[in-house]
């Protein structure tokens, strides 16, 4: 059926508009800005409502009581809050996977931008370093990383970038490469368009939709890293909260007391759904074809 | 092809797991180490050598299959990663198996149903194991399957009815990747003007199906199945550490948490090693079944 | 005997897209007779395609429908007809030739495979031997070497693709053939031979032959008569030699004849028909071509026009009604 009339026809939206059109026409896609922006906003304002010292504060005598008033979420082993561990944890896990992919980001942009650009020798040896590097699965280089450098959270922000650092290159580097010959590009050109303007409105939109699709995709992965590492006592370590840690310190009692477990998995689950969503949204709006 | 790479990996990881020596002596030792104690344990360990000596001399004992020993245990590395990698193996590889064996089908039939309920579901589906922590699901199923309701065993490897959730588990993640992959894949195909071709040529839907559509829709998806055996291998150390399988991963997660860099570093190569071998197996499958692929490339 | 083969009448199909509903044939009759070479002439997009594809029931599910009409097949309703019986029918008594070889053959398959398919779907009863014997023969008869039948389709040229695609939709004799621009995708030396070719197969297979082009050099070489189609209607109807060496013609077929370069003549430019074709999700009142043609009246906004015929030649337009214009 024919839907309702837009403001002005599609053919008339720059690259952008478009890109944002489709984006917003995407339902699952918007679910998934909606999450997010509730979990970043609650675990941002958390210092508002509940000061750090909750956090760590023991008090044995309230040990793992259930859900209630005064403790939402119900307190843990050694009668932490547990509202207050999930969202300053929260805080850990998400600003460490943004942290992550902004450092991945750029470092892969730079090797990918200078191999792509320079081409001949200086593409061959980094393509071949980022080949090396692409041989190892992300979790062991990841772990490789962590041995050298130790616990803590700075450095597992810094093993899971460098881990991910290769598939950012390569990305930006066939973006830049097969945007460097497009035709389209060619009759930009011809056409007499400047510099600049080629680089806004044919490079960018083009260009830059594969990479932050897959910065998109990798957060969502990168999150479930970061809470395995804390699951596994190689990322951030007990008392700091994280969602994985916390999961991993309540091991033996979720049994008895299911949402110890539940809570933050969920937290992980319903964050990770949300980066995905965005992710895909932004596949399809940047690449309409892709769409099935 | 592998050679170089695996050579390459060697000495990235090499300058990686050299970044912090003299910390990691100090942790063997503890804190009430004496200087002369820790020149002495670096001397033992070649530590006090520049970097590509250390290197040159680390490649050729390999080249004699010998990886050294622990540092903190003290066991010969390569014969105790070959008894613990049987296990790490069955554990991924049936995973994959249960991947690709209900993945792939319910792809399929989700694309052939389009709009479908089960198309639907199988679209939740997805969603939810690929955001789920496999900690996470793990630890929660190990509690109702094994604990609660007693089905299986919870940890171990006693049987074959240890290795059926942990399997399960791993495969999670998979099976969400093959159904995604072999649905858009297959949905691909059936626009294809072969399958025109085909249903022109008089040939009805389930020969356009088996004979033209689904060869071609399993293209992608078998080089898929490679990248997720080799991602599969990476999650397994989750997957161990959960079901107490004394596979690679424990061994790994250990020598992280010692800071055992000889294991460490072995356990690496090796695993790339595997994963090379099982991407080059799953390019071979891909010219069998991909005539276009010329056999000498 | 019926001379008739495929009678279609006022058929009406429409495609459902998510914005909005393509009406790709409005009204649209033609009779192919036994034998006969019909070319359907027309711009891209006049439906040509979505003809060719609604004889064989192969419509994009859910998205193309036949709304109503009727299309009859040796006198029988194909619209009424079980699946089961349209796949007996394609493929052995009608058969296509799709526009574009390079993606028409299944690319991991060998050709042989392919064209041997359509003797395993229909002629079951045929020894191994002697299926195997009939695709040596039409591959030597489309030019290709019998032992290049165990090859890929990636191993081919463009040219010999489509020879493929002619084996295979020529194997089973059909006695109705849809070619649907068989040589647009095709390098221009290149389609001179696979002309050359479907008029060498012509004399020996006696199939009817619906040829979709846009070409109407094509036309005049290779059919017997010629259907104009313009949004989804035959506009004018006839034997070649009453289309082209004719002045009494549809102001749409004029207009095509004009734009076709004549290298003996000394006029200065080509005639391009003005403006372009109409939007097909609009259901026109009047004459689809009112708002291109050079002789559009009102009555021509307003009022259909009807098929005027003089004998077979039939011109759908007010020009050469009675009533006159």
């Amino acid at each position: 059926m024919p839907k309702k009339k837009n403001k002005k026809p599609l053919s008339e939206y720059s690259s952008w508009e478009l890109i944002g059109y489709r984006f917003k026409k995407n339902k699952l896609a918007m679910l998934g800005v909606f999450m997010l922006a509730v979990i970043i906003l609650v675990t941002l304002l958390a210092p508002l409502f509940i000061p750090y010292e909750k956090v760590i504060e023991q008090n044995v005598r309230q040990k793992l009581q259930g859900p209630s008033l005064e403790h939402v979420f119900g307190t843990d082993e050694l009668g932490r809050d547990m509202l207050a561990r999930v969202l300053y944890g929260g805080r850990i896990s998400l600003l460490c996977g943004i942290a992550i992919i902004a450092i991945a980001f750029i470092f892969g942009a730079i090797i990918g931008g200078i191999a792509g650009f320079i081409g001949g020798k200086v593409d061959t040896v980094l393509m071949r370093i980022v080949d090396a590097l692409m041989a190892v699965p992300p979790a062991l280089l990841a772990m490789a990383i962590i041995t050298a450098l130790g616990n803590g959270v700075f450095n597992l922000v810094i093993a899971l970038a460098i881990a991910q650092i290769p598939r950012f290159a390569r990305t930006v580097r066939s973006s830049v490469l097969t945007l460097r010959n497009m035709e389209y590009v060619e009759a930009a050109k011809c056409y007499g368009s400047s510099s600049m303007r080629i680089i806004v409105k044919h490079i960018l939109p083009n260009g830059i939709g594969p990479i932050v699709v897959a910065a998109t995709l990798t957060l969502g992965a990168v999150i479930l890293s970061i809470s395995s590492m804390g699951y596994l006592g190689l990322g951030v370590a007990s008392p700091t909260p994280e969602w994985g840690t916390i999961i991993s310190e309540n091991k033996i009692n979720i049994r008895y007391y299911p949402y110890l477990g539940l809570i933050p998995g969920l937290c992980i689950m319903f964050s990770v759904m949300a980066v995905n969503f965005i992710g895909d949204g932004l596949r399809d709006a940047f690449d309409p074809k892709s769409k099935n | 092809m592998l050679i170089p790479v695996i050579i390459a990996v060697t000495f990235v990881l090499f300058v990686i797991l050299s970044f912090a020596p003299g910390d990691v002596v100090k942790t063997i030792l503890g804190d009430e180490a004496t200087e002369e104690q820790i020149a002495e344990l670096k001397h033992e360990l070649n530590l006090d050598q520049p970097l590509l000596i250390r290197y040159a001399r680390y490649m050729m004992d390999a080249c004699r299959l010998d990886f050294g020993n622990s540092w903190t245990s003290g066991y010969e590395i390569l014969p105790e990663f070959s008894r613990r990698l049987p296990y790490t193996l069955l554990v991924t590889t049936l995973s994959v198996l249960f991947a690709v064996g209900v993945g792939i089908p319910l792809g399929i039939a989700s694309a052939i149903k389009e709009h479908s309920i089960l198309d639907y579901g199988c679209t939740f589906l997805v969603m939810l194991l690929a955001s789920m922590p496999a900690f996470w699901l793990g630890t929660l199923c190990q509690i109702l399957f094994c604990l609660t309701l007693r089905w299986l065993p919870v940890s171990g490897v006693g049987s074959w009815r240890h290795f059926i959730l942990p399997s399960i588990i791993l495969g999670a993640s998979t099976l969400a990747t093959m159904i995604r992959m072999s649905r858009t894949s297959m949905l691909d195909v059936i626009k294809m003007d072969y399958i025109r071709t085909a249903r022109a040529k008089g040939a009805d839907e389930k020969k356009v199906l088996y004979h033209h559509a689904i060869r071609n829709s399993l293209i992608p998806v078998i080089t898929q199945i490679g990248i997720s055996f080799a991602g599969g291998i990476g999650g397994a150390i989750v997957t161990e550490n959960i079901f107490a399988i004394p596979g690679i991963g424990v061994m790994l997660v250990n020598a992280v948490k010692s800071r055992d860099v000889p294991v460490v570093m072995g356990v690496i190569i090796f695993v790339t090693i595997i994963v090379g071998i099982i991407n080059l197996i799953v390019d071979l499958i891909c010219a069998v079944v991909d005539p276009r692929i010329d056999f000498a490339s | 005997m019926n001379d008739d083969l495929l009678q279609i009448e006022k058929l009406n199909v429409e495609y459902i897209t998510d914005d909005a509903i393509v009406y790709a044939l409005n009204d649209f009759s033609l009779n192919v007779k036994r034998g006969e070479k019909i070319g359907l002439v027309g711009e891209t997009g006049a439906g040509k395609t979505t003809l060719a594809l609604s004889i064989l029931r192969l419509l994009p599910k859910k998205i193309g429908k036949i709304t109503s009409g009727s299309i009859k097949y040796e006198s029988e309703e194909l619209l009424d007809k079980p699946e089961s019986y349209m796949l007996g029918l394609r493929g052995r008594r009608i058969s296509m030739i799709f526009q574009d070889p390079m993606t028409s053959l299944n690319p991991v398959k060998t050709v042989g495979d392919q064209v041997l398919e359509v003797l395993n779907l229909h002629f079951p009863d045929l020894s191994k031997e002697e299926k195997n014997a009939k695709v040596d023969e039409i591959f030597r008869l489309v030019g290709i070497p019998a032992e290049r039948k165990f090859e890929y389709p990636h191993q081919f040229s463009g040219g010999m693709k489509q020879r493929i695609v002619i084996a295979m939709a020529l194997i089973a004799e059909p006695e109705l053939l849809l070619a649907d621009e068989p040589t647009t995708a095709l390098d221009v030396t290149i389609q001179a031979q696979i002309l050359e070719l479907m008029k060498e197969l012509k004399e020996k297979y006696n199939s009817a032959v619906i040829l979709i082009t846009h070409d109407l050099g094509v036309v005049a070489e290779f059919c017997d008569s010629v259907a104009v189609v313009y949004g989804g209607r035959v506009v004018e109807i006839g034997k070649v030699e009453e289309i082209f060496g004719n002045s009494h013609n549809h102001p749409y077929t004029k207009g095509l004849i004009n734009c076709i370069p004549d290298l003996t003549s000394t006029a200065p430019r080509l005639h391009p028909i003005a403006g372009r074709m109409g939007d097909p999700r609009i259901k026109v009142q009047g004459c689809c071509f009112a708002d291109r043609c050079p002789n559009a009246t009102e009555k021509c906004k307003t009022t259909p026009p009807p098929m005027v015929y003089e004998g077979e030649h039939g011109i759908l337009c007010h020009l050469y009604s009675k009533e006159g214009a």
